[in-house]
Formats: C-alpha cells, structure tokens, sequence
C-alpha cells in the first residue's frame, strides 16, 4: 500500500511545524506543510491526505486564548469538511497548541447541550515552563498509543492545565476512556525528575485525550521532540542508546493506514 | 459604541494575577495585607454591535466558559465597575492599567482578526487590565500602581472608571514642511539644538553640518537633521571604537585611525589569509551577522545585540524587542538565514538590594529581572527559536543601567550568503506597520541615561509583536528560496532611515514616504522616516518580480508595501505626496562624519596583596560561593525557555541525573536529518575588569571556547563575537580600558586561531541622578565585554556532559593553578579586596583545547566540565551533585605553577583553561598519553557515597566535607522564585 499523506496545518505563529514534518516522515509517511488560509480558500483539500496533524506553536500568538482564535476558525469555517474527515475513518493528531486547537473546537467530543465540559487553561504556576514528564497510558482504546505504555517526554507550554466543567464531566470523559494519557510519577528505573511529576495541575493528571472514535488525539507532550536518541535529556548517561520513544505515536498514525 | 467585555476568573477558580500584585506588594514593603481581584478587559468600538453580540463575542471568543465568567456591556455601565468576587462593594478601589496610544496591543490585534470570523464589523480593540484593591491608602495605591501595575513608559493608570466613550484613532495628517535655522546659532546654540532636539550629535558633527548647509544656502529640513543625526549614531555607526585614537599604556603610545579594524577585525583578516584555502569564515564584519561555514550545503550566521538603555526603562518590552531586533538581524543576513537558537546574557544590580536605598526613580532590580526574563521568554518562545544558552551576572552598578544582551544564530544555504541591491530595484517594507513607537531609539541609546529619560525619550520603549515577526519570517524564507529579491535588511534602530541609508549606500534612493502603511493616521513625514517600529524588514525587489512577491505575501496575511526605489543618484531622495522633503548626498552621510580624535589612556590599577584566610575547613566558604548569584542555578529562569523547538536539541541548558545541573555549552542539530552539530556558549567576567581589562578580555574569550570544548567542539571551528558595554568612552580612561580589552581580543584571537566574526559595542551605560542633597551622582557599569563562541561539532554523538557519571573512576585536573583569586567569586564573599587577576597563557591555551578535544573525540573522557566561576571546588560540587555521584579529591595533586600554593587558592583560584575530567579505568592510559605535553594530573576519583570529600594531601583531613544534597540546596535556593 502507498505512503499515507498528511497534512501538517500550520497558521500563523505555528512553530513546530518542520519538525512534525519530519517525525511522520520518519515515520515512514509522506507529510506536507499546508497554510491554513489554503485550506480555508479550498476547504475540500483534505480530501487528499489520511492523517491531519496541528502542531506545536502560539497559533495567532496565543492571544485571548491559546488555540482559541485558531479553532474559532475551524468551528466557523471547516466544521463540515473537519467532520467528514473524522467520519471517514482518518486519523487527526493534535500536539500542545493543536491540542488546544481541537479541545476548543470541538472535534474531541467534550461539547455537550450547555457548551463545552472541559478546556486547557493556565498552568498552576501561572507560568511558561520547558521540562521532560513522564507519562502513562490508561486504556487501549487511541490509535496513535498503541503498543505504548509509558513514556518519557518533553513539554513546553503555558496553558496545558486540563480542566472540566466539574467531576460530573470528567466522570463522562473518563468513562467514556477518552482521558487515555496521564502525567504519572517516575517509574522503577525511569529518569528521577526532581520537580513535581505533574508540570501542570492538570486535572486527573490529565496530559493527553482521544475522541469517542479514538482516532482523534490532543496531547500537551511533543512527541516530535523524541524522534532521534541524542534528543533525550539524560542520553549521555546511558550506556545503550534510547530510543526515540516520540517516534511510536507517529509510526502508528502511519501503520493505521498500512 | 464602545463595548467592553471583562474576563474574570470562574469564583472557584484562583485569581492569580490578583494574587501575584498582593504578594510582590507584600515583598516589596509596600503593604502588607491586600485583598485583589484582577480583570482582563477588551474595548471593542463598533457603530454595528448589538448587546447580543456582544454577548456572543464573549461566550465564544474572549471568555474560556469552563474556568472563567465575564461582565460586558457598554463603556460606562455600572456592572463594569463592580467585581463579581470578593473584594468587592465599598472599600475597594478599581484601578484600571490601559496601553499608551501608540504602544503595539499584539492582543488587541488578534483579537480584531478574530471577530472577523463573527461576521461582525468593529473599528478598534483595546485590551486594559482591572485591578479591584482593598487594604491600601491613597498613598500605598499610587505605589501600587506605579510600580506593580503599570510602567509609565508604556502604560497609564486610571482610578475609578474609564474617563472616555470612545477609542482615539488619530486625525488625519497634512504636511507641514519644517526647515531648521542653523545658521545663526554659535556653539551654544548648536549644542542645545543637538540636546533637546534628541540628536545627541557632538559640537564638531554639529558644525559640519551647519557649514554643509551654509555651502547650499539652506536651511535643513527636520527630516534631514534627524537622517543624519541617525546615521551618525554611536548606535549606527559605532564612530567612537571605529574612529580614531590616541592611546597610551605602559608600552608608550600608539595612534588608531580605526581602532576595532585594526585590532579585532585585523586578527581575523591575518587568520584568513594565513589559511588561504582552509579559511572557513564566509562573511565577517560586513553584514548584519557574521557567517561562517557549516556543512556542503549551509552555512551558519551569528550576532549578538544589546538592548540596554530601552530594558532599564521597561524591563519587558526593552528584553522583548530586543530579541525580536537581533532575529531580524539573522533574518536581513546575506540573503536571509533561518534563526535556528537564541543565547541571552543579563547583568543585572543584585536582587536582594533593598527597596528603600533606590534612588532617582530605578526600578526594583528583581522587577527588572522579572520583566526581562518574560520579555525574552515570550518573543523567544513565539518565535519558535529555542533559547539554549545564556548567563546572568550581579553588580551594585548595574542599578540603573542592566544589560540585556540578546543573541540568535541562523542557517543559510551557502549560496545565499551575500546580496546587493541592484539600481532600478524597487524599495519593499514588509510586515508591521509604522507607527509613532520607537521614535529616537538610535540616538537615544547613544545617550547617557538620566532620571529623567523616562520622560523625554518615552517613544524608544516599544513591545514586541512576535507573530508579526514569525509571519514575516515564514514568508521570507519561500520567497527567497525563489530567488525574487536581489537585497534584504532589517529595519532596527534608525528604521527606514536606516535600513534604506544602509542598503542604497552605493546607489542612491527615492522614497515615497505617504506610501508607508501606518497604524494610525497622523504621522508627519519625519515620524514615518525614523520610526523604529518593531517587526518591519525592507526588501531590494527586481520590478518584474514585485507581483509575485506582493502575492506570497497576502498569501499568508503578510503586508507588503512598495515605498520607493534605488535610483542611481548617489542621493537620498524623500518624498512625502511629490514634495521633497530631503535631498542629501550619500556621500555625505556615510563619509561626511568629520573625525574626532579621542584620547584613551591605560594605567594599571596598583598592585595589592591578598591575603586569603587559612582555616581548618573551606566547606562553608564553598556554599557561599555556591549560593552567590553569579553562580547559583538559574533554573529558574532556564525553565520558562523553550529550548528543543525545532526539533535538534542535543545537549539542553540543565543536564545531569535530575536534569538540572549546569551544562558548559548547548548542542543542537540545525538539520535534522544530520549529525553535525552547532555548539553556543559564552565567557564574561565583569570582576576582573576592575583590576585589568586585558586579563579581563582573554579570560571571557578563554572561558567561551572552552565551554566549547568541555562538550566536545572542534576548537579549530569556532568563531566567537565581541560586545562590548562599557561607561562614558569620552573620559579617556574608561575608553583606555575598552581599547586594551580590544588588545586582548587581537591577540588571543591569533594564538588560539579563533575568529570574531562579527560584534557590537554599547557606549555610555551610565545612570545619573540627583541625590537627596541635590548633587548630582552617576554610577558607570563595570567594563562589560561578553564573548560569545558558536562551535561546531562533527558527530553530536561524541558529545559529553559535565555530570559525573558512575563511582570508581578517575577525575584527571588538566591545567595549571596559579594564585590568582584577584576578581574571584571566593573574594567576593569573603569581602577580600587585591590579589592578581587570572590571566592566560595563549599557545598552551591552544595545546590543551587541542588535547582535550581529541580526548572527547575518541571516547576517552566520561564527564568534563570547564573550572570558572569558583575553581576548582565548585566545578567539583556542580559535577558531583549533578551527576549524584560522589567525589574524593586531593589537592597535593594538582598541576600547579613552582611554588607552594595555599589551599585557598587550590580551591578557589579561578585559573583559565583548566578543565575537570571523569575518565574511566580502563581509558586512564590513553588518556594520560593524549595529555601528555600539557599540566594535567589525576587529581581524585569517584566515589559510591553522595559526598564531596576534598583533602589538602592524602591521609590529613578535609578541608571541604559535605553532602551532595546539601551543596546542591546552597546552589539551587538563592534564585528558586
């Protein structure tokens, strides 16, 4: 079967874009930067790729809200053409600022009849912060986590607290399995990270969440940014080199389709 | 109408804007228990909003309804005024911070972007902050207000509600040509002029140009004055180190007609020539950043700015566009280089300097770091151009006048590395607009700060719009990898003034100024000439390539703007609706500058002994000097950078078993696909500067390239930058202590076969005030020159780490230690004074960096991390706490120089090119014949237990004996904020 396409959307102010491109790439899938004022003028263009993938970044600069103005886009324009993607069986992956993209859109399934239940918002800290987590996976159910536990990955943002309306709604969520990615405490034998194991405040250590298909995912980690082994924060101290563990989330966007 | 909508936190959720005003009140003495409640509020003007809409606007666009609540409803209505939470009802104050008009609102922009999707009209968003206090007296409420709420320089503070109902938008402009009578003003005369028309030009610059204009029987127009006042900038024209000098030291005297030429660029030029076909600089001193070669297919750019004078006024938005200007200065090199990482170095008073000894209206040292911190932070991480590397370093006189250097490095294919614009091209402004903000940035930072620059040069502050700037970049690298613009610069200080000066130097230019998109109407001809508005770059575009570029710009929401053309006149041409407004000759401007000698004298500062105290135990001298700020983790700082955007990061600022221990030197892969790395770090040692300038210079040029080559660089690869801040360079000895350090430069450059390839110099950073008694007092920085390396790595998985790594290896101590605790961090805070600086031994400097690095190449060093600030005793700790592995070490077994040596100064010289490293038994032998012909001995070896155990000779007992923990708490808490 051929390469599946995907399509790295950027807008204005999108920032891990070359990189993303390259995960998938060595992935073994074949990516293309798209502009999103391309896709807003031919909306039907997505029709050609498999995978739609938001990046990293401060989409319109993070202003008003991160991801906010971004996802009022697609709400306002590409609903349709963003729900008949989803419906025909394709993958959409939404790392750090696409995941505030997707949560604020809409497509993770979080809106009920009052609105949205649940949001990204300020870290406890009320501050930026750059640092490696590690994570766990709570059940099997999204396509990019299979085969994968745990984790060890960086994050690097601002607003990646994930909080709901109130438990009522994580309650749903959860039971619903779409809380699948968790900030989780370091594990026997993984790296010792001397700052609290969840960056965030994140509700539910809440680090990542998939659609009721789970074949939508929004995480705050960059898994992007483990893609080479020299890419690990400790990779001097190991005598066998790790393995990019990032890597896994993109090559299983690409074997879905293989 | 004028809208507003607030957006307060959900009552169950936490205020923590609110909470941060009533804790830093607390912190900085001002009151002790406040109640505050803060608000984040848009104004929205629009003739066709409806409540309704307004309603709609709020729920789906400005408030997050999961966590917040809003209030709207038109300017003037009384919800507006009252907070949904506690405090509220009588005894709460509203105080409401609003942007001066003019000052960029990022914010507000996007925000009017965003309502388009509503299908809504609206002519105008401002955003504005509420702040509700209970707890505070009149008097306590203007502190607040002024000095944890708002900077006056961009910001104002109303009390109660707001005094207007609608948005001013500017009136429209029509022009009023001024012209300036020079020619009856005697010196007097032209001096006042030069000051209060913010020229800052010299007597004899002043009378050139009145007798220029005498020989045109004319008057000047402004729009001249100011062209040629910006072009004859210190800033722009760098005429005090590039002009001419008489010097004098303990060798005689020599006469420079250019002196950085002849000292530092000439080392550079003799390295080129003596590697004929070897040289791998590409483009050095020319253009907007230096180049240098990196792989068969790229190159690699570098530059490092100042951003002083705009900082000490408003920490944050000087910091912000601060690093904005100098990625427009990778972005306008050669034919436009991709920003691939940042390096930031800042020199700040001590942040524990108390509240009440703050004269002439500074700011708070730790509100200045505070703000420049977030100001780097928020363009940086925007940007998406992660910031690897960096320093911060503490003085008394760095009070009112911090340094905030700013540096970026950038990847450029190699075939697009040099430019020229060519006659007939037409002149392109891309990105921002022009607006009123940063008039007289040039000039101004040129001038000595005062009490009252606040005032007068309020314009020259500016804030940052990243997105703009990453817009711009985005676009400009399509359209130069199509090949249709023949020249680029960046518009910085000077503006178009500038950026078109510089680029039609050869060719002359015609500008159209009406044609300038602007962010407001209103702005004079002159405004519109020297605005430094950020975010703006000017393109040299063939005429027949012009459509396509005009079209890849709108493409991507980019504005693109023809405002004139190179016209082969040799004139600068200004036209403002077909009237001339100024015609001057290039010439002139660049050549026309009439050359002032100064006078620079050296004399050595009198010798002094230091008698270092002999105790029993150094364990507590040694958590002092860990916990004194120039050494102290700047985790907190680090963590709020994001440094593996881009996806190459291969060493990060904190390594070690926790992550946060204190790296030597970042690594990143600018081509993914790739091994080769580029390595940036960075040497500065302000102390040293007092007692010898030379010492001063080689040791910050020692330190940076050996931070290189502790992680492994190749050091025949890397090229350093010089920026030099320094005091009034009119007083012969400050400028005598800058040329000696230029000296320094020249030399060690040779010897160690390392380039400058580029640099910057930022003159007059001094601060005057008038004290209680009315007398006027001035403090002068430390001479301050920061190094700066960008090394090259050819496999990044050679790269080694300072962190030790496992108990039972050897730890090796390679170079010599000599008594050299003059200027040292163990002097600091001991309160001792004298003692001889650290200087260093060029050739063997060379040897060992040769030596270490073939070490590092062949797998034979474990750890290695480079002796500074602290010697030999810190590097140990840092190494062994990072690592969590222990340490013994012995000091009878250290390389030094002849005679006996005090155990003080085995600890805590800070000796140059000294380096600690962990090899393992088995590649002892191999690496004692690879250091074979340079000082190095194996000093101790690792231990299972998580102690530092350090004896003056084997068998007596420690002089330093401590826990790793514990050394790591002294070195982590001072700056954990």
């Amino acid at each position: 079967m051929s390469k599946p396409r995907i399509l790295i959307l950027r807008a204005p102010g999108t920032n891990c874009d070359a990189e993303t491109a390259y995960a998938f790439q060595c992935a073994g899938g074949l990516p293309e930067v798209v502009h999103l004022n391309r896709w807003l003028e031919s909306p039907q263009l997505a029709a050609n790729f498999q995978i739609l993938c938001i990046p990293g970044g401060f989409s319109y600069g993070d202003d008003v809200a991160a991801g906010r103005i971004f996802a009022n886009k697609i709400r306002h324009h590409l609903s349709d053409v963003m729900r008949e993607f989803c419906d025909a069986g394709k993958l959409v992956l939404g790392i750090c600022n696409g995941f505030q993209v997707l949560i604020k859109s809409g497509i993770l399934d979080t809106d009920d009849g009052q609105g949205p239940t649940a949001s990204l918002t300020w870290n406890d800290s009320g501050c930026y912060v750059a640092r490696w987590v590690h994570l766990r996976k709570t059940n099997d159910k999204c396509v990019f986590l299979a085969g994968i536990e745990d984790a060890f990955l960086p994050i690097a943002h601002a607003e990646g607290k994930f909080v709901t309306r109130d438990a009522e709604s994580f309650a749903q969520l959860e039971s619903a399995e779409q809380l699948v990615l968790r900030y989780c405490p370091q594990p026997e034998n993984g790296c010792r990270i001397a700052e609290p194991y969840n960056p965030n405040g994140a509700v539910g250590d809440v680090a990542g969440m998939c659609d009721k298909t789970g074949r939508v995912l929004g995480l705050m980690p960059h898994p992007e940014r483990f893609i080479d082994p020299t890419q690990h924060p400790q990779w001097t101290r190991m005598p066998e080199r790790p393995a990019g563990g990032g890597l896994h989330v993109f090559r299983n966007g690409v074997r879905y389709f293989s | 109408m004028l809208w507003e909508i607030d957006i307060h936190p959900q009552n169950s959720h936490p205020d923590r804007e609110g909470q941060r005003v009533a804790s830093q009140a607390h912190e900085m003495g001002i009151a002790q228990s406040l109640e505050v409640r803060s608000a984040r509020g848009f104004l929205i003007e629009s003739g066709s909003l409806d409540a309704a809409c307004v309603q709609k606007l709020a729920t789906n666009l400005f408030a997050d309804v999961v966590v917040e609540q809003f209030v709207c409803g038109a300017v003037g209505s009384k919800q507006l005024l009252q907070s949904p939470g506690p405090p509220n009802g009588s005894g709460a104050t509203l105080m409401q911070v609003l942007l001066k008009p003019g000052v960029m609102d990022p914010v507000a922009q996007s925000a009017e972007t965003a309502v388009d999707d509503f299908g809504v009209a609206v002519d105008v968003v401002r955003t504005v902050r509420k702040y509700w206090i209970k707890g505070a007296d009149d008097n306590q409420l203007q502190a607040i207000g002024s000095r944890l709420l708002a900077n006056d320089a961009i910001e104002q503070v109303v009390t109660g509600p707001l005094p207007f109902d609608r948005l001013q938008l500017g009136s429209a402009y029509t022009l009023d040509l001024n012209t300036v009578a020079l020619d009856s003003l005697d010196d007097e005369g032209l001096m006042h002029l030069s000051r209060t028309g913010q020229l800052y030009l010299q007597l004899a610059e002043m009378q050139t140009i009145q007798a220029h204009f005498a020989k045109l029987s004319r008057p000047p127009t402004d729009i001249e004055l100011e062209t040629i006042a910006q072009t004859w900038s210190e800033h722009c024209s760098h005429k005090t180190l590039a002009g001419r000098i008489a010097y004098q030291d303990e060798h005689g005297a020599r006469h420079f007609d250019n002196m950085l030429k002849e000292t530092i660029f000439a080392a550079t030029e003799t390295l080129r020539e003596r590697w004929g076909d070897d040289d791998w600089c590409v483009s050095v001193f020319r253009d907007n950043a230096g180049i240098v070669r990196f792989d068969d297919q790229h190159n690699l750019a570098f530059k490092v700015e100042t951003h002083n004078h705009p900082s000490a006024l408003e920490p944050y938005g000087g910091a912000n566009t601060g690093i904005g200007g100098v990625v427009r200065d990778t972005i306008g090199t050669g034919m436009g280089a991709k920003p691939i990482c940042n390096t930031d170095v800042f020199c700040f008073a001590p942040p524990d300097t108390p509240s009440a000894s703050l004269q002439g209206g500074v700011l708070d040292p730790k509100q200045v770091m505070r703000g420049v911190v977030s100001g780097v932070r928020d363009y940086g991480n925007r940007m998406g151009i992660p910031t690897v590397n960096g320093a911060v370093y503490f003085d008394p006189r760095y009070l009112g006048n911090p340094l905030v250097y700013c540096g970026n490095a950038g990847l450029i294919p190699r075939d697009k590395s040099f430019k020229a614009a060519e006659p007939g091209d037409l002149i392109v402004s891309v990105g921002g607009r022009t607006g009123r903000d940063g008039i007289h940035g040039a000039t101004f930072s040129s001038a000595e700060l005062t009490s009252e620059s606040e005032s007068v040069s309020g314009g020259a502050v500016q804030i940052g719009n990243a997105i703009e700037e990453k817009k711009v970049l985005d676009v400009l690298m399509e359209i130069r990898d199509q090949g249709l613009f023949n020249g680029i610069t960046d518009c910085g200080a000077g503006g178009f003034s500038s950026a078109v000066g510089e680029m039609g130097e050869d060719i002359g230019a015609e500008v159209w100024l009406e044609r300038a998109p602007v962010k407001y109407a209103g702005l004079s001809y002159t405004e519109i000439w020297i605005s430094e508005a950020q975010e703006r770059m000017v393109l040299s575009v063939p005429e027949d390539a012009w459509e396509e570029v005009r079209q890849l710009c709108a493409n991507q929401d980019v504005e693109a703007t023809v405002i004139g053309k190179f016209k082969p006149t040799g004139r600068l041409i200004l036209k403002y609706t077909d009237q001339v407004v100024c015609d001057l000759s290039m010439q002139l401007l660049h050549e026309g500058r009439p050359p002032v000698i100064r006078e620079a004298v050296y004399q050595a500062a009198p010798k002094q002994a230091l008698d270092a105290p002999v105790r029993p135990d150094y364990t507590a001298d040694l958590c002092s000097v860990l916990s004194c700020y120039n050494v102290a983790s700047k985790q907190w700082i680090i963590r709020q950078y994001d440094h593996e955007v881009q996806g190459g990061s291969v060493l990060k600022p904190l390594v070690g078993a926790a992550m946060d221990g204190p790296g030597d030197a970042a690594i990143l892969r600018p081509v993914l696909s790739s091994r080769r790395g580029v390595v940036i770090a960075c040497g500065m040692n302000p102390r040293y500067g007092d007692y010898d300038t030379y010492a001063m210079a080689a040791s910050a040029i020692d330190e940076a390239v050996r931070n290189c080559v502790a992680v492994g660089a190749d050091p025949s690869r890397i090229a350093i930058l010089d920026n030099f801040c320094w005091g009034d360079c009119e007083q012969s000895e400050t400028l005598g202590s800058l040329v000696r350090a230029a000296l320094a430069c020249h030399d060690m450059s040779l010897v160690l076969e390392t380039p400058f390839i580029s640099g910057k110099d930022s003159l007059n950073n001094e601060f005057s005030y008038f004290d209680s008694s009315g007398l006027k007092q001035t403090i002068a920085i430390p001479p301050s020159l920061l190094i700066s390396a960008m090394g090259q790595i050819e496999d990044v998985r050679t790269a080694v780490t300072m962190d030790l790594k496992s108990a039972n290896n050897h730890l090796y101590l390679v170079g010599q230690t000599q008594d050299e605790l003059g200027g040292s961090h163990f002097s600091l805070v001991s309160g001792l004074e004298g003692g001889s600086v650290p200087t260093v031994d060029a050739a063997l400097a060379r040897q060992t960096f040769a030596a270490v690095h073939q070490a590092v190449r062949n797998g034979l060093i474990t750890s290695c991390h480079d002796l500074s600030e602290g010697g030999l005793a810190v590097a140990a700790a840092e190494m062994a706490f990072s690592g969590n592995v222990g340490a013994h070490i012995d000091l009878s077994m250290i390389p030094v120089d002849g005679e006996a040596l005090g155990v003080a100064a085995r600890l805590f010289s800070e000796s140059n090119t000294r380096f600690l490293c962990e090899v393992s038994a088995s590649h002892a032998t191999q690496f004692e014949q690879t250091m074979s012909s340079i000082p190095c001995n194996r000093v101790g070896e690792t231990v299972g237990q998580p102690h530092l155990r350090i004896v003056p000779k084997k068998e007596q007992a420690p002089v330093i004996d401590e826990q790793l923990d514990k050394l790591k708490k002294c070195w982590q808490q001072p700056l954990q904020w």
